[in-house]
């Protein structure tokens, strides 16, 4: 028997996807900023709006996609629910609703996070200020995913932040990989250029992988095996397989140790998933198209998270999830 | 010690011919008297400093009120002092055995009130002060509760007049709060000033989740073994969410929201889990009872459970405090409650009620009309501090508007002299300056009744301002209940 309000598990996942949210787009952020630091130069912002579907609400509101606009967007802008800001304050408020439940420090943290982007003023988003903004975002990300693990009592609250922190990296990472190959799409003399290599060797240290990378390939780099490392590598802690494997390990053991009645059919899906992830080889996603195959990821687990929903947290079935103040998709 | 040898931060400190909580505690005790040498020893600058991180914190950890503008929600902390107020083990007996004695008669009249109406009947209270009170619940009627007890959660406020005598002001018998930061202050005394603390003997005040959550069990319905409390909130707007949030955690209790309870239909409570519903026995609710249970109450209310009422009334479930205490605590019904520990308990008040004069009597309408440069005039049916006149601060065009009210609507109204409240050394942007304080000690009853030892000290921040009310520049100050 289980005493976990529906309401905090709904609360404690979205807390933990707004978390890994915040990193991950500091992340894109990052290694955009990168990006446009070559030649193709301010080309490139227009497709951080585009990798988010955001165009409608970016070019009302703004217009042209310029740095400063579009860190602007994504940074600081508190009427856009995508920007980090958003992400952070929405993420603390799930705190504030869990206080009943989650450690102190992990309240004191996020609080202090929350009052640190809510003080931020555009001087702060400035062009030579803002990777050390963004790293600085990366690590307070970091710190609440350790004092978390240090800290949170290990009850069934504690997998639904583990499946939320997964299903949202796995999402994330695909994002990132779309940043580079959907909208830098390089003309096929371009592949293996210098340029392309630089970009690649870039989407790899903004996911934290550059090093991991080279370990399994000390010399060269290619689409396929940046495209392979971060989609297939499981011990790689944000590839596509590894986010999709934890998250079905996770949701296991939740239900045998706890005796739960849902979730098997977000068990089936993710065994979809995972054996498309087994036996895809690299080769062949490419050849078929690398965005189709993340847009297809990216609704599988959408999927997932929306079954998890319905049979957790009280999403009425045969309905699309209702966007509450607990979540919102970014 | 903090600074030079001949600094003091006393030095130009004048409690002005009130009666001063320092001072007092420092003649008549030990541990007061060395208190107050440490204080006096301190440095103002850095006495300020060590403020300004006591506060810092507060505000980190989310100790805080949310005060909502038409744009925004912004989170205020209480402002918090860092001069104790300090009451002697003496002090203590007396507010102890008063409001023990003064939560009995509020448990025996509401039980009256809601059963044979003995005292209507005798004249002790108008009949209709009570059967025409808005916090009057028919529903209520004959309805048996656990052990007799309705106010399981009470806060009597006091003040101290300038003899040092303890005086009611009023009782909170329906929904009090301030006890959360009762606990946080001395948590943060502990970690900011613990060399003002060492060495003396203060009675702690972190065990009252545990005193809670004990009385809650054993006002659980009869034959369930282990029950299952539940703290209900009206949600993360609330103002006072903050201590919704330090209740539950300190009694381990999961704290819902209506929308987390359902009733079936045998008229039982259940929450929504993860794994279905399971049931709940107690409820400490921080919902009026108008927002209770849109079926009785409000029909419009989006912050209750529908069916609560009927689970309660066939004993399936536990409310604490119970529903219809407000009947009890009304400011006019205020006025009887001396006569009424009489009436039940055959005792003397240990506790004396400020003088009060109940507007809707004609005589002492007739008595505040002719005085009323004098006395302090309050509405009966606000909280907050808000509406009050204090005639001896006040200008003839206030008096004016005050008269007129008066006139247009007696009922509304009681009068009581001005007390000149007792006073603590306080920090202030001009040094350490006298400030009026009041109590609010809390009283916890299941079987029996328990009182957190200390309360909540709330300090009017404005130079000269009796008002401690946090929506009227109050802040809080720890409360220290020496030992000896």
């Amino acid at each position: 028997m289980t005493g976990l309000l529906s309401r905090y598990a709904e609360a404690i996942y979205w807390l933990a996807r707004y978390v890994e949210r915040s990193e991950n787009t500091a992340r894109v952020l990052d290694v955009n900023e990168t990006f446009s630091r070559d030649s193709q130069g301010g080309q490139n912002w227009a497709s951080i709006v585009a990798l988010y579907a955001d165009a409608e609400d970016f070019d009302e509101r703004y217009g042209e996609a310029t740095a400063e606009t579009v860190l602007r967007f994504y940074l600081l802008d508190d009427q856009h629910p995508g920007s980090i800001l958003s992400a952070v304050r929405a993420a603390r408020e799930n705190a504030r609703t869990l206080r009943p439940l989650i450690s102190t420090e992990m309240w004191v943290n996020l609080n202090t996070f929350f009052n640190r982007m809510r003080a931020l003023r555009d001087e702060d988003i400035a062009e030579e200020r803002v990777a050390r903004l963004l790293a600085w975002i990366k690590e307070s990300c970091q710190a609440h995913t350790g004092i978390t693990e240090g800290t949170f009592y290990r009850d069934e609250g504690w997998y639904f932040y583990e499946m939320g922190r997964a299903i949202e990296r796995a999402d994330q990472t695909t994002r990132l990989l779309d940043v580079k190959y959907h909208l830098l799409l390089p003309s096929v003399a371009a592949v293996g250029s210098p340029l392309d290599l630089s970009q690649w060797n870039a989407v790899l240290r903004s996911a934290a992988g550059y090093h991991a990378f080279r370990r399994i390939h000390p010399s060269g780099m290619t689409v396929a095996r940046v495209a392979d490392f971060l989609l297939f590598n499981r011990r790689f802690p944000r590839s596509v397989a590894a986010c999709v494997d934890e998250v079905n390990e996770r949701l296991t053991t939740l239900r045998s140790r706890y005796g739960l009645k849902g979730g098997s059919a977000a068990l089936e899906r993710l065994d979809e998933v995972r054996a498309v992830l087994d036996n895809e080889p690299v080769e062949r996603v490419l050849a078929q198209g690398l965005h189709e195959f993340l847009d297809w990821i990216q609704l599988q687990m959408s999927d997932v998270g929306w079954l998890i929903g319905r049979d957790f947290f009280g999403y009425q079935a045969a309905e699309p999830p209702v966007l509450t103040a607990a979540q919102s998709q970014g | 010690m903090d600074g030079p040898a001949d600094a003091n931060l006393f030095s130009g400190y004048d409690p002005d011919g009130y009666f001063c909580e320092l001072e007092a505690a420092s003649r008549r005790s030990d541990y007061g008297a060395r208190v107050r040498a440490r204080l006096t020893s301190m440095d103002l600058e850095r006495l300020r400093q060590r403020a300004a991180d006591a506060e810092r914190e507060l505000y980190n950890f989310g100790i805080t009120f949310t005060v909502y503008s038409q744009k925004d929600a912004i989170d205020r902390i209480l402002p918090f002092d860092v001069i104790p107020r300090i009451l002697t083990a003496g002090d203590w007996d007396v507010i102890e055995r008063g409001v023990k004695q003064r939560v009995a008669a509020l448990n025996a009249f509401l039980w009256d009130v809601y059963h044979d109406q003995k005292a209507l009947k005798d004249g002790i209270v108008p009949a209709e002060l009570v059967l025409g009170n808005a916090n009057y619940r028919k529903e209520m009627q004959g309805l048996d509760v656990p052990g007799g007890t309705y106010v399981h959660i009470n806060g009597t406020d006091l003040v101290r007049d300038g003899e040092g005598g303890f005086q009611v002001l009023e009782d909170n018998a329906r929904t009090p709060s301030g006890v959360s930061y009762v606990v946080e202050n001395r948590h943060l005394m502990q970690r900011a000033f613990p060399d003002l603390m060492a060495g003396v003997g203060i009675k702690p005040v972190s065990n009252y989740g545990g005193k809670l959550h004990d009385a809650l069990i054993e006002i659980a319905p009869a034959e369930v073994p282990s029950p299952q409390v539940v703290l209900l909130s009206p949600g993360t707007y609330n103002s006072a969410y903050f201590e919704h949030i330090f209740l539950a955690r300190e009694m381990g209790v999961p704290l819902v929201e209506g929308r987390d309870l359902e009733v079936d239909a045998r008229d039982r409570v259940f929450m929504r889990t993860i794994d279905g519903l399971k049931r709940v026995d107690v409820i400490y609710r921080r919902i009026n009872d108008d927002f209770l249970d849109p079926e009785v109450f409000n029909k419009d209310s989006m912050l209750g459970t529908p069916g609560l009422m009927r689970a309660y009334a066939k004993g399936n479930v536990s409310l604490a405090n119970a529903v219809g205490t407000g009947v009890a605590d009304d400011k006019a019904v205020y006025a009887y409650l001396p006569r009424l520990i009489g009436y039940y308990l055959s005792e003397e008040p240990i506790l004396r009620n400020v003088e009060t004069h109940i507007c809707r009597e004609s005589a002492a309408l007739s008595y505040t009309l002719e005085h009323l440069e004098e006395l302090v005039v309050k509405p009966v049916g606000e909280a907050g501090g808000y509406g009050i006149t204090v005639g001896p601060r006040a200008s003839e065009e206030e008096l004016e508007i005050c008269r007129e009210q008066l006139l247009a609507d007696p009922a509304n109204y009681i009068s009581q002299p001005m007390i000149r409240l007792s006073v603590c050394p306080t920090l202030t942007d001009r040094g350490i300056e006298p400030r009026h304080v009041d109590l609010r000690p809390f009283a916890v009853t299941g079987r029996s009744t328990w009182v957190l030892p200390g309360g909540l000290t709330r300090v009017a921040l404005r130079r000269g301002s009796l008002i401690v009310n946090s929506s009227q520049g109050g802040g809080s100050k720890d409360t220290w209940v020496l030992e000896g």
